[in-house]
């Protein structure tokens, strides 16, 4: 890039060098170059990076079987708290880095397996959320009229419930269980979506290259997903950014509430309520579960608004 | 024009009220099982269960069930319930005060904390506080409520023992507190039952309310000290979503020509803040604030769970365990009501602070 030669006090030649470089160089090459520039959004990245790395070797990488009870095979206790060889533990105990749970597993090797499914939930969630979201959006956005007007009451339905509520009634209805938990949140995420996707459509159904498409004879499913969508990409990938993060933290509520994954397996939220009760006795089987949490929900953040800024040059100033 | 505009926004709200009677009674509907049994239990006979139907109209036309239902839910009939054996009704007016109180609370710590924070970023941008702010509001927005609220009653409640700093775990009040009605203080008669009755016995229930009216401090204090570490668990969430919107609308307002005027009119600079730039900086924090409430309602439930409160969190945790129908529906439609009223307060104030508004 020309740009890098270039002192970087001099803002004006570097403004120069930038509009330059726009005819160049694609959108999402500027967005990435924009990305990168913000420290924030880098450490988002580089955790997100690490937990796909530790969901893919979680079975290489986990010292023990997640589901596997270590009372009897080693000389441990239920609860027994971290032991790790290196801050001092005695060698002849086996290493547990961050403790045993109250059914005598190893906590270090399900929250690493616990990874895969915070993972699964956020992207599946959302996925399903956007698919949904941008038909109903596209639509109603497209035809006008009493389409978008019947798909925006719903959306409006939907929002008027406090989103963990509404996923608690049909977790309900459905039963307890990780799909079903997965199914609520997803419904109740589709109306940001819905909306976010409509007011794109909106506003670029009235560009003169979609009347052209239109007075070239396209038909309205080749208008709508080969012209327009693309082009209404932006904000969906940040609503969907930050949208993961909201998923991951509604599937744990729910697993913790025991609506969500259910025991054994390894997922964090329901992990941190099998144990809420030890916090006084045990704190580190409610510690490691949370701060996993939180961490994924954090890079998702740091992510999501990091993207908004970097394809939203308006935002740029504001947030730097 | 105001008025004109209150009862626009008020007209709008029916159809979403409607929305939320029709999605809770088509989730109701469609609970697997037959309803009677679903609400009788399992050992209900056919006889009783065929009277049940009929008594409820359930043996009617779907939609005339509908119009049942609307107007059982007007009159305040949400059903009974089979794990407590009482109206809904009666245990809305119970656990709904406890709520209530903790959403307040949860949304006073976070405006009085999240605005200034917000205010002092964007005015020393850049600056350390700012940095920490912002990374502390990073944090802070990707909270899970139920983990801040254990870590918070492990510190609090069990590192801090036997220090001032010292807090409760659990419970509104401690043993023993004198938490008489305040009606009853005042030698008030309320009926035996209806709506007064139901609405004394409600404010009577909101601890802080309670102790101002009947000048109790101890309870006040008691309250007090029982709200800090929920409210602080339930208003993180919140505070940190105002702060960064505080802090970004105001850099926004501060970078005008008309803040530049002001101050070069020789205008006290503490005035531009307040008076120019908050004001007009005020509206995108108020919109992040009605999206906060949705967070907060939800954000109860878990944390009445972890501090032991029995309000609404807490009776719908129960009664999903126990598949009590009635509870459910009765809470969600009521919280999903309350809600709507919060947002259409939001709404009503935009027009308050941006008079542009009332216009469109």
């Amino acid at each position: 890039m020309t740009n890098q030669t270039l002192p970087p006090s001099s803002n004006v030649v570097r403004l120069d060098a930038e509009a330059v470089s726009l005819d160049s160089v694609s959108l999402w090459r500027i967005t990435w170059r924009r990305l990168f520039r913000r420290k924030s959004s880098l450490v988002g990245l580089g955790i997100i990076l690490v937990l796909i790395l530790i969901a893919l070797t979680a079975p290489w990488i986990a010292p023990y079987d997640p589901l596997q009870v270590l009372i009897g095979v080693e000389n441990v206790k239920m609860r027994q708290a971290p032991c790790i060889h290196l801050l001092g533990c005695p060698k002849e105990q086996p290493q547990h880095l961050m403790g045993i749970d109250g059914n005598g597993r190893d906590q270090f090797s399900r929250l690493l397996y616990g990874t895969r499914l915070s993972l699964i939930v956020g992207f599946s969630t959302v996925t399903f959320a956007i698919v949904v979201g941008t038909i109903l959006g596209a639509f109603g956005g497209y035809f006008g009229g009493w389409i978008d007007n019947a798909i925006m009451r719903v959306m409006d339905v939907l929002l008027a419930f406090p989103s963990l509520l509404l996923a608690i009634a049909i977790v309900t209805v459905l039963g307890p269980g990780l799909i079903n938990a997965l199914l609520a949140i997803g419904i109740v995420s589709i109306p940001a979506y819905a909306r976010v996707v409509r007011a794109s459509v909106l506003s670029i159904r009235e560009m003169d290259y979609v009347s052209a498409s239109r007075a070239l004879g396209g038909n309205t499913v080749q208008i709508l997903f080969g012209r327009i969508l693309p082009n209404a990409l932006t904000p969906l990938i940040v609503q969907g950014t930050l949208g993961i993060a909201t998923a991951i933290l509604d599937a744990a509520a729910l697993s913790f509430l025991g609506l969500g994954a259910q025991p054994p397996t390894p997922e964090w939220g329901s992990m941190l309520g099998a144990e809420r009760n030890q916090v006084f006795t045990a704190p580190h089987l409610v510690f490691f579960p949370g701060f996993a949490i939180m961490l994924t929900v954090l890079a998702f953040n740091l992510l999501g608004d990091g993207l908004r800024d970097a394809l939203d040059p308006r935002l740029a100033h504001v947030s730097k | 024009m105001m008025l004109q505009y209150i009862a626009r926004r008020l007209f709008a709200a029916v159809p979403v009220l409607l929305g939320i009677l029709l999605v809770t009674f088509a989730l109701a509907r469609m609970i697997p099982g037959d309803p009677c049994r679903a609400l009788l239990g399992e050992k209900a006979t056919q006889e009783v269960c065929d009277r049940f139907m009929r008594e409820k109209g359930l043996d009617r036309p779907i939609h005339e069930q509908f119009l049942f239902y609307i107007r059982d839910v007007a009159r305040g009939d949400f059903g009974n319930s089979i794990r407590f054996s009482q109206p809904v009704t009666r245990l809305l007016v119970e656990r709904l005060p406890t709520t209530v109180e903790l959403s307040f609370s949860a949304l006073f710590v976070s405006i009085v904390v999240g605005i200034p924070l917000g205010i002092i970023s964007a005015i020393r941008h850049n600056s350390w506080i700012d940095v920490l702010t912002m990374v502390w509001a990073n944090i802070g927005v990707s909270m899970p409520v139920f983990w801040l609220g254990l870590m918070l009653a492990y510190v609090f409640s069990l590192l801090l023992k036997d220090t001032p700093f010292w807090l409760p775990p659990s419970g509104r009040v401690s043993a023993g507190m004198d938490t008489t009605p305040f009606y009853e203080v005042w030698s008030l008669t309320l009926p035996e039952s209806g709506f007064w009755r139901a609405l004394g016995e409600f404010l009577a229930r909101l601890n802080i309310l309670n102790a101002l009216l009947t000048g109790n401090w101890a309870l006040l204090r008691d309250a007090i000290r029982h709200l800090i570490l929920p409210a602080l668990a339930l208003g993180t969430i919140p505070m940190a979503l105002i702060a960064r919107m505080t802090r970004s609308s105001m850099l926004e307002v501060l970078g005008q020509d008309y803040i530049r005027t002001a101050r070069a009119k020789g205008v006290r600079y503490r005035e531009v803040i307040l008076n120019h730039a908050f004001r007009n900086a005020l509206l995108p924090i108020v919109t992040v604030l009605g999206l906060s409430l949705g967070t907060l309602l939800g954000g109860a439930v878990l944390t009445e769970t972890i501090f032991g409160l029995s309000g609404v969190g807490r009776i719908l945790y129960d009664a999903i365990t126990a598949r009590d129908y009635a509870v459910v529906q009765g809470f969600t439609v009521v919280i999903a009501i309350f809600f709507v009223v919060l947002n259409l307060i939001v709404d009503i104030s935009y027009a308050y602070i941006d008079p542009r508004i009332r216009l469109n």
